[in-house]
């Protein structure tokens, strides 16, 4: 909040490199695992096929998401708030597998709940990584 | 409940490997946001960054200790809860009292507000779990 704000230098108005397409899709990906994987919990059932696909895939568009974020860098473009910015951008790719392995380990319904869980966190995540990367405005 | 036949409750096993799987979010969350402020812009509110470093080694702690579920684990577990929760209630109430103190966030800022409270709840679940598996050994062992 306090931080100096760097000098407005020269930020393309196109925008976002963490708000398209691949981050609207990651979005709809988790809450739909995280709403089979809540049935499959409520249900006593464990860590379906369907889950570890889901989070194959979401794992996929995080990625594409980080390396969108890249060539951005690349091209000069800077975060507004880089700290919290790379912090998110390393928790959101951390998600998926950590989801996967801890789900493999608990074939139970809490193995479905673990996944429910960590499809609930990731559009949280990727909502606070699109305002850590627009806070030059104010 | 549901696992009850299912002898010696432990703490890694169930509702506990969700806990775990919670504190290692955080443990990742807290610990690459300390490791960027760190490095890139200590001098700006060193309180704040090394806040945000203890925080995240408390977190990475907690969770080896919920998932070695032996007695140290245990043990460990519990004063890792204990100081996650003294440091989110002392902290939170500081940086409410004294903001000069606290230029940039910390996990535990505003008693965790940035992260959905969920550093405020955390603990107690964690606290909560232990005494729970405790009662729980108690009753297979006697």
């Amino acid at each position: 909040m306090n931080t100096p704000t760097p000098a407005p230098a020269t930020v393309p108005v196109s925008g976002s490199p963490v708000d398209g397409a691949l981050a609207v899709a990651a979005i709809v990906v988790a809450l739909l695992v995280a709403v089979w994987a809540l049935v499959a919990a409520l249900r006593h059932r464990s860590p379906d096929r369907v889950q570890f696909i889901g989070l194959a895939v979401l794992e996929l568009l995080l990625l594409g998401l980080a390396v969108v974020t890249a060539v951005a860098l690349t091209g000069g473009e800077r975060p507004g708030e880089p700290g919290s910015f790379f912090g998110y951008l390393v928790t959101l790719v951390c998600l998926p597998p950590l989801a996967a392995v801890l789900a493999r380990m608990e074939p139970t319904r809490w193995g479905s709940a673990i996944v429910c869980a960590v499809c609930l966190v990731t559009p949280v995540v990727v909502v606070r990584l699109q305002q850590t990367w627009e806070v030059l405005g104010g | 409940m549901a696992e009850s036949h299912t002898a010696r409750p432990r703490t890694n096993a169930g509702p506990g490997r969700l806990l775990i799987a919670v504190y290692l979010i955080f443990a990742i969350a807290a610990s690459s946001r300390a490791a960027v402020q760190i490095a890139t812009k200590f001098d700006e509110a060193p309180l704040a960054y090394l806040l945000s470093a203890l925080a995240a080694v408390v977190y990475i702690v907690a969770a080896v200790g919920l998932a070695r579920a032996g007695h140290a684990g245990r043990r460990v577990a519990l004063a890792c809860c204990a100081l996650e929760l003294a440091g989110v209630v002392g902290v939170g109430a500081f940086s409410l009292a004294r903001p000069d103190l606290f230029p940039d966030e910390t996990v535990w800022s505003g008693f965790g507000s940035g992260y959905g409270y969920i550093p405020l709840v955390l603990p107690i679940l964690g606290l909560a779990w232990l005494l729970h598996t405790r009662r729980a050994a108690h009753r297979v062992s006697s």
